[in-house]
């Protein structure tokens, strides 16, 4: 035993996958103990804020403020969409007499820049329409509004309901962030509910690890008990359970998958029951293998001595064959898992998933990114994380399955 | 081939017997579900629905696809004597068209889609796989665990990203759909070079997360081969190693075509819910269409046609493997 782990141990494979699970598990473990708030609490008003730390603009305007002699930088250019800079572009060439060499070597400052030289809304802008001719007017407005350092005043009502100047600031003005005491950092920003899209993530992990243990350890289970049974014992029962192994390896599990939860109402969907699903529905493989393994078996001198030492037969199936297929049997829990997590995401992205208000998962929280186009108004953060997740799993207990498999199987070694 | 006749035979009849047991599945699972699903589905039809006729009408619609107060035999009686002539009745989210009709226009996408892109997963892998034994070096050590990287990207994930990049970022390729939105179905030039644009970012997904966990098989097989005592023995006798290696791939195929056939249904399910992504308009995203607009008699149609696609795949697979695999010839010639 002690041997075979270190065996275990010196393969690469086995340890770099290990080493990616173990880290992923942990922090599912750790996390919540360090970041205690709920997973599931809608924090942000809105869809998809962006990453970062957020301070309170009511806690900075009233912190201790700090004058430092620095040049404000002119993030104008930062500030303007990319269809402003276009329209911006093409006034400045038809009308402002940039030439067009000038107008594709400047960057974006520069064209701010001839902008403020060039612009004037006076000038005869044949071919555009007044509302075209507004809006450069609006255009410019914005822009000289972001040029504009005058102090930014804040007032106050007095007793009388008036307006009253309480303080102004400059922008030389600072705060100190460490000053400032609401603020929030999300390091991948929020999602479509709000949620904090880390912290709902690391509970979401967990989940579907634990979808995944249940549905490989019912697999497992249900596989291991009938493949020792069908192929020890033989006879009719051996006959029924090939055909339904080979009846359910060529119907898609997925298929059925489908059916099932799909009859159940989507509030008695919890994460347990689809695991349990899931469980039930691919057990089969690890069946088959089991039973041919065990037939293999059967005939061996050791068991043949078990039996004539009058052994029963559950002592002889789980001391002298189980031990021959524990490894195999260990390498397809291991894939078992992996499968049971996406097979999850899966029906999460067809909308079969757990119900969503109670739990995440990692399938939910890739349905949900999808369903609000986060894929194509930019919000990485809500499903590349999530994508990340599912393959660096996968991949670290295929990882696994590989590196125990040239152990457990010489011929592999190169 | 007289031999054959009785291989072919046995297989024909086995997946019929599968086919047979499908469909009942089919039909029994939802209804075996606890709590009359039957009622909870058409519960979850009506739901938001406000106009009393309407809801009488869906109700009647019902009762009359799966004439849900007859006993349960006669229902599946009916409900198989529709399906044979390819009635599935009408769908209730795209009212009125019929489901055969929605299958239809369905079908074909997803063929086209993924028969050619899981074929051209399968072999590439195997090409990798094959080259990565033999050559070893950088195949074996740098190409080969990329793809293993890739191959555990979920389809939908790789979907996404693909998307992502290609078509939100770059802009290079169309996002959604299987032709432009402003094009209709002919066989004009333009309309065939938008098909084969828009099929190249589903393609590809199917594609790149297909070939690793070939390469990982056909590697392993092939490697055990090469260590063969035939091999050997054929090295002993001086034969040229490109004809060993011919022999050695040819071997190590094998089980790697009962493999496409073993993991075939599992591909199929992921490149369906791939398609959903890019909005392309097969099976995949008929059935989530199904799925949220409560479409029952939609839904439960999709699953059968993919079930029938996956068997008469793995058919297929198994006649050709009985073909190529000289194990199976020298059993029938006896």
């Amino acid at each position: 035993m002690k041997n075979t782990l270190r065996n275990i141990f010196h393969s690469p494979r086995f340890v770099v996958g290990f080493v990616i699970f173990m880290a992923i598990l942990l922090t599912t473990i750790i996390y919540p103990l360090v970041v205690t708030a709920n997973p599931l609490a809608m924090i942000g008003q809105g869809n998809f804020f962006k990453p970062g730390t957020y301070v309170s603009v009511k806690d900075t305007v009233t912190s201790k403020t700090y004058t430092l002699n620095i040049e404000a930088v002119s993030n104008i250019a930062d500030q303007l969409t990319d269809a402003n800079k276009e329209d911006m572009r093409t006034w400045l060439v038809k009308y402002g007499g940039v030439s067009q060499e000038d107008m594709d070597a400047a960057d974006d400052d520069e064209l701010v820049e001839l902008w403020l030289e060039n612009y004037d809304s006076s000038v005869t802008q044949s071919g555009l329409t007044s509302s075209a001719k507004k809006a450069y007017v609006r255009l410019n407005d914005t822009i000289l509004s972001l040029m504009d350092d005058s102090d930014v005043i804040i007032a106050s009502e007095n007793e009388d309901g008036e307006l009253e100047e309480s303080d102004s600031i400059s922008t030389k003005e600072y705060v100190n962030v460490s000053d400032v005491t609401n603020k929030k950092t999300f390091l991948l920003g929020t999602d479509n509910f709000g949620r904090d899209v880390l912290t709902e993530m690391v509970n979401a992990t967990a989940t579907s690890l634990r979808i995944g243990l249940i549905a490989g350890l019912v697999a497992t289970l249900i596989g291991l008990s009938l493949g020792l049974l069908s192929g020890y014992v033989g006879g009719t029962f051996d006959n029924i359970i090939v055909f339904i192994t080979n009846l359910f390896t060529v119907i898609p599990s997925f298929v059925l998958l489908i059916l099932i939860t799909y009859s159940v109402n989507q509030s008695a969907r919890g994460a347990t029951l689809i695991a349990v699903v899931i469980g039930l529905t691919s057990w089969t493989w690890t069946c088959r293998s089991v039973r041919s393994q065990v037939i293999s078996l059967r005939n061996r001198d050791h068991v043949n001595l078990s039996k004539l030492s009058g052994h029963s037969m559950f002592r002889i199936v789980v001391t002298d064959i189980l031990p021959y297929v524990a490894s195999y049997v260990v390498m397809a829990l291991i894939l078992q898992i992996s499968s049971g997590i996406l097979s999850e995401a899966q029906l999460s992205m067809l909308g079969l998933g757990p119900s969503t208000s109670t739990t995440a998962t990692l399938g939910l929280m890739m349905n949900w990114a999808t369903a609000y186009s986060a894929h194509l108004n930019g919000s990485w953060w809500a499903y590349f994380p999530v994508v990340l997740t599912i393959t660096l799993i996968s991949f670290s207990l295929n990882l696994m399955n590989t590196g125990l498999d040239q152990v457990f199987n010489p011929q592999l070694r190169d | 081939m007289k031999g054959y006749k009785k291989y072919f035979g046995q297989k024909i009849i086995w997946y019929l017997v599968t086919l047979v047991i499908a469909v009942v599945l089919n039909f029994l699972l939802p209804r075996l579900m606890p709590g009359d699903p039957v009622s909870a589905i058409m519960g979850k039809s009506v739901s938001g629905m406000t106009d009393a006729t309407a809801i009488q009408k869906v109700y009647e619609q019902y009762i009359e696809t799966f004439g849900i107060d007859k006993p349960l035999y006669v229902q599946f009686i009916k409900w198989v004597q529709g399906a044979l002539h390819g009635d599935f009745g009408v769908s209730f989210s795209q009212y009125p068209r019929t489901v055969s009709d929605i299958l239809a226009s369905s079908i074909g996408w997803t063929l086209a889609l993924q028969l050619p892109a899981i074929i051209v997963g399968w072999l590439l892998g195997n090409i990798l796989g094959a080259v990565a034994a033999y050559m070893k070096g950088v195949f074996d050590k740098a190409i080969l665990p990329a793809f293993m990287f890739l191959s555990n990207v979920p389809a939908f994930g790789m979907a996404i990203v693909l998307l992502v990049v290609f078509s939100v970022q770059l802009g290079w390729l169309p996002a959604s759909g299987a032709y432009g939105y402003d094009l209709i179905p002919n066989m004009s030039l333009s309309f065939v070079w938008s098909v084969f644009v828009h099929y190249q970012l589903p393609f590809w997904s199917i594609v790149l997360i297909t070939i690793g966990g070939q390469a990982i098989g056909m590697r392993s097989m092939s490697i055990y081969e090469l260590n063969a005592d035939y091999v050997k023995y054929a090295r002993f006798l001086g034969i040229k190693d490109t004809k060993i290696v011919g022999y050695v791939f040819r071997n190590a195929m094998l089980p790697q075509i009962t493999g496409l056939a073993m993991s075939l249904g599992t591909m199929m399910g992921g490149a369906l819910v791939a398609e959903t992504i890019f909005s392309y308009p097969g099976i995949g995203t008929a059935m989530v269409s199904a799925i949220t607009g409560n479409d029952y008699p939609l839904l439960s149609a999709c699953t059968l046609v993919i079930t029938i696609m996956v068997l008469l795949a793995n058919l297929f697979v198994e006649i050709i493997y009985g073909i190529i695999d000289p194990r199976v010839k020298a059993a029938q010639q006896d």
